[in-house]
């Protein structure tokens, strides 16, 4: 490995709700489909609820609702981004994924004053891309269960 | 760390653990020649491996515990003091060897006190040689310096057992032979040293087992799990398809894998026993640091629990011998005050029932003192005073299993801190498991847990509500029936909770579509619900649901951690078609049932458990009056039940009357609808008040029933309070006072009555239950007061701030938010009840009681049921404050 491959990082983009992300692409097992989603009453808000991706039982969490947006059409097609933490498997729903893209470390900026605060606990920081901006995601803070992410 | 010294520690460590319970054992039986036989063997293979592995201070402390084994080989008496001393060495190899296992070296440390004082009780311990021509016996007596006791054993006898009893056949204290088998890491010496010398234990089963990593063990269940999804998911492919082709085959692998299921079950399955293997010890220790004296019966150690299941109950089991141990026996001067043998008893017992392992832990202590548990309760507001009351003992003890709840007076290093059964419980029912208890005081206690066999795979119970299943675990559902109008069994409806009327029992009913899918409750209740009826820890409950599909042998799955502080669910599921499912938790869903449920279902419970709480039993006359369900009217307000001839009824000025001790007694029937026996005998019952007699018709007296009266069902017509479950029947509870105002509007209008001269004495009666206000009132009224009913002491404090005069007050003592005490101490802070009369009326009758009314400041106290008491003591009262006047 190259010193500079060491400075590149490569992150999954994905939108949601109109903004992009960029998801860390060592973080991210699989992007799929999700199919058959059973709801889990009582449930956090932000629950989508539990499938079986190959046997495994798989936690999705809808994004949308995370970040505080209202919830998509149920009608739209939604893909899900595999991801672990603590050796649970969990997905996060997206509206769209996007490309793989690869960046230089030093390109990313910190979270800009100027973003919705309910946001700052979720985003690492930001990377300019040409025509837009992409908000990299804090994967474990996206999927939440410990009090640090709850309490922000 | 090797593999030799690896397999040292797990030999090592159980045949530790077999030492420590046969060491009690053989502190009790000096004369079990087999138990001496086994220990001396397992501690001679401790010391040899040792040895060889190059541990010198374990070598070290075996050898001292050894030596001073061999005394009692030797024919010393094995005292208490040596006993707890070998204890404590095998302790000290334990804690070397969690070490050894931890960082694979053997760690530093100072054994010389220890061993030094195992040398000296040895030294101390060598009887004198006996002389040569005395006879066995008589050279023990002599050694003892007394006669043999019962059970004891002279000591060439022991000699003689001894030799051939299985172990090594030299015993040299200072040169540990190294047993060849443990070289090899081959099989184990115990084993093998049993077999070539004639013990009986274990040979053949030691010849045909081999150790398999409990890792392994836990992979292969993963893969059969895996493998039973895949089954469940072929067969519903074909289910769907229905291709025949398949059918044939799909059997035999339904077969096989059952087969396989059930063989991996069991090679995972421990004996309970297992668990239970450090309780003499720990029996032991704790009579010591107690200072009482405990003995442990163990039944049915061999009833098989899957390990990881047996691996969870382990530190409930301990700490509930604890508990008992330390909460439950006496010490042995209380026990024998008690008339009691000295020495307590816990009994241990495991077996099998259905697909769980029952195991009772019981002890024949002091058992639960439920008033110090009702107080208890209500001090640390898990309940309310008058509900306390109102539940039965049994209701009561469960409250012990609450979070911080305690009732040791002092706290032990043991137990008493609050901690401890609640976690015990949750553990429990973690597992899908339940606990309960009896007790009776004096007598003891029992604890009953019951554990399922396993985990991993169950079966259950596939329901739908709404859109989505959830599978329920079938070990938790009693039965299934339909409910409603259209169903075979009632749905009543009490407030806003539902119950389900089955045969003898009302059970509160659970919507599963409102409670999940937060539709109305209506929702659940149409006229034809589909109940699954199932059993929680404490109770039996109904689930209505949508529609039940099928019962299949589901693979457990954790609740991910986002979603495991949801009470309701127990796990997921994979089903055939693959497809998500949730596992309802029957203990979580328990937990919905609303309050009101609860309550209007004390009743039934109380029947069930057969233990009312004395305080406010309720003797009731049960009988028939007209069509519908039996009616039942409290006993204590008859005066008397009558036969009368038919023909003696008489019709006077269009009422029923009966010529009866020399004057005519109104009579009037229980029910509109009662028809008159034209011929025979017509059953009365007969209520007296101050001279004067009222007979009331009905139809026929069925029986004299104790209960605790819940109305629980609304009272609809007129002359009856409402409905409870008497005797497993829905029975009204009739109005007294309604009929006796019937009687009375005649005779209170006959001026003779009353002294027209005196004005009216004003009562002002408080009681919350509006079902003694009803019956008082109006008896009351009829001996001439003017009553003001309240329903609670808020209630009664504003009518007196408010201006309202009273000449007495007569007041319950158990009352919810305010008491009697705290009334009486209010009425007497203001000045217009300061000086007046209040009297008590309660169920009552503890002399601390009455002493506490008198210092609260009621000035009488009258029992709740004795009318004629209380009308005397009220005359007096009236008198007294006439005459004052």
């Amino acid at each position: 490995m190259t010193h500079a491959a060491d400075q590149r990082r490569g992150f999954v983009t994905v939108e949601i709700a109109g903004q992009l992300f960029g998801i860390a692409i060592e973080r991210v097992r699989e992007v799929f489909a999700p199919e058959r989603i059973t709801r889990v009453p009582l449930s956090g808000e932000e629950i989508a609820g539990v499938l079986n991706l190959r046997g495994r039982i798989v936690t999705a969490i809808d994004m949308r609702v995370r970040l505080g947006r209202p919830r998509s059409d149920p009608s739209a097609t939604r893909m899900a981004i595999g991801v672990e933490k603590s050796h649970e498997d969990f997905a996060l729903l997206v509206d769209r994924p996007g490309d793989v893209i690869e960046m230089d470390v030093s390109a990313i900026e910190p979270t800009p004053a100027t973003l919705d605060k309910s946001w700052h606990v979720f985003v690492e920081g930001v990377y300019r891309l040409e025509d837009r901006l992409m908000l990299i995601l804090d994967v474990d803070r996206a999927i939440g269960g410990d009090e640090l992410a709850d309490a922000a | 760390m090797d593999d030799l010294l690896k397999d040292f520690l797990t030999e090592t460590a159980e045949n530790l653990d077999l030492v420590e319970s046969d060491f009690v054992r053989f502190e009790t039986e000096p004369g079990n020649d087999k138990i001496l036989g086994n220990i001396f063997r397992l501690v001679h293979t401790v010391k040899g491996a040792c040895g060889f592995l190059g541990l010198a201070r374990l070598e070290a402390v075996a050898h001292a515990a050894e030596t001073l084994m061999g005394r009692f080989r030797s024919g010393a008496v094995a005292t208490p003091e040596a006993v707890t001393l070998i204890l404590s060495a095998i302790d000290r190899i334990k804690e070397i060897m969690a070490d050894i296992e931890r960082n694979g070296v053997e760690p530093n440390g100072d054994d010389e006190a220890l061993i030094a004082e195992l040398d000296r009780q040895a030294a101390a311990a060598v009887p004198p040689p006996p002389p040569a021509e005395l006879t066995p016996e008589q050279k023990t007596e002599a050694a003892l310096g007394r006669p043999l006791k019962p059970g004891e054993v002279s000591l060439d006898e022991l000699e003689r057992l001894f030799q051939e009893a299985a172990g090594p056949e030299s015993v040299a204290p200072s040169a540990p032979p190294a047993p060849a088998a443990n070289q090899n890491g081959g099989a184990p010496e115990p084993a093998k040293a049993a077999g070539e010398e004639g013990g009986k234990d274990q040979p053949s089963v030691a010849n045909q087992s081999i150790r398999v990593g409990v890792d392994t063990l836990d992979r292969l269940m993963t893969m059969v799990s895996e493998l039973v999804l895949t089954r469940n998911q072929l067969t519903d492919t074909v289910r769907k398809t229905g291709d025949e082709t398949f059918q044939l085959p799909l059997q035999r692998l339904t077969h096989v894998t059952a087969e396989l299921q059930e063989g991996v079950m069991k090679a995972r399955m421990q004996p309970i026993g297992a668990a239970w293997r450090a309780f003499p010890r720990l029996v032991r220790d704790l009579s010591a640091d107690l200072g009482k004296k405990i003995e442990l019966v163990m039944e049915g150690g061999d009833a098989e629990l899957d390990r990881q299941v047996l691996d969870l109950i382990k530190d409930p089991l301990t700490h509930m011998v604890r508990n008992c141990a330390d909460h439950g026996l006496e010490g042995p001067a209380e026990r024998v005050a008690a008339r009691k043998s000295e020495t307590g008893t816990i009994r241990l017992s495991a077996f099998h029932q259905g697909g769980y392992v029952i195991v009772e832990i019981c002890d024949d202590g002091r058992g639960l003192n439920p008033d110090k548990i009702r107080k208890k309760a209500v001090a640390n507001g898990l309940t309310t005073q008058a509900e306390a009351e109102r539940m039965s003992d049994q209701q009561v003890y469960r409250f012990i299993f609450a979070p911080g709840f305690s009732t040791a007076d002092k706290v032990t290093n043991v137990s008493g801190r609050g901690v401890g059964l609640d976690v015990v419980r949750a553990n429990v029912e973690l597992i899908g498991g339940s606990i309960d208890l009896k007790s009776a005081p004096g007598a003891g206690t029992t604890f009953i847990i019951r554990i399922p066999l396993t985990l991993a795979i169950i079966s259950a119970l596939t329901v739908v509500a709404g859109a989505d299943a959830y599978a329920i675990p079938q070990l938790a559902v009693l039965e299934l029936v339909h409910a409603g109008a259209r169903g075979e069994h009632r749905i009543e409806k009490v407030g806003d909770a539902r119950l389900l009327r089955l045969r003898d029992q009302l059970l509160p009913l659970v919507g599963l579509k409102s409670l999940l899918g937060g539709d109305s409750v209506e929702a659940d209740f149409d006229d034809n619900a589909l109940v699954v009826v199932a059993q929680s820890s404490d109770e039996a409950f109904g689930i209505v649901v949508d529609e039940v599909l099928h019962t299949e042998e589901i693979v457990v799955k954790p609740m991910a951690s986002r979603l495991k502080h949801i009470p309701l669910f127990a796990g997921t599921t994979i089903l055939g078609d693959g497809s998500v499912v949730l596992i309802l938790d029957p203990n979580g869903l328990a937990q919905s049932v609303s309050e009101t449920a609860r309550d209007a279902r004390v009743a039934t419970s109380e029947e069930q458990s057969g233990k009312v709480g004395e305080s406010s039993v309720v003797p009731m006359l049960v009988f028939r009056a007209g069509a519908g369900a039996p009616k039942a009217a409290p006993l204590a307000l008859l005066t008397r039940l009558e036969m009368i001839e038919s023909s003696k009824i008489e019709i006077a000025d269009g009422r029923h009357v009966v010529q009866y001790r020399g004057s005519l007694m109104p009579l009037i029937r229980a029910s509109d609808d009662l028809m008159l026996n034209q011929t025979g005998e017509q059953p009365l019952l007969v209520f007296s008040d101050d001279g004067r007699w009222v007979g009331l018709i009905v139809d026929e007296i069925l029986d004299i029933v104790e209960e605790r009266i819940e109305i629980g069902l609304g009272s609809s017509s007129i002359g009856t309070q409402g409905t409870a479950v008497i005797a497993g029947k829905a029975t009204e509870i009739l109005d007294v006072g309604y009929y006796l105002t019937l009687a009375f509007d005649d005779w209170l209008s006959r001026k003779d009555r009353m002294q027209e001269t005196t004005p009216q004495t004003r009562i002002l009666l408080v009681d919350d239950s509006s079902f003694f206000r009803n019956m008082l009132a109006p008896a009351l009224t009829a001996s001439g007061f003017r009553v003001t009913p309240v329903d609670g002491a808020a209630a009664a404090i504003a009518l007196v701030q408010e201006g309202k005069t009273f000449d007495i007050v007569v007041s319950d003592i158990e009352m919810p938010e305010m008491d009697g005490f705290g009334l009486a101490a209010a009425l007497r802070g203001e000045p217009a009840t300061a000086q007046i009369p209040i009297v008590a009326l309660s169920s009552l009758t503890a002399p601390e009681v009455i002493q506490r009314a008198y210092q609260s400041g009621f000035s009488d106290y009258v029992a709740k049921f004795d009318r004629p008491g209380l009308v005397a003591t009220l005359n007096a009262l009236s008198s007294d404050q006439r005459r004052a006047a």
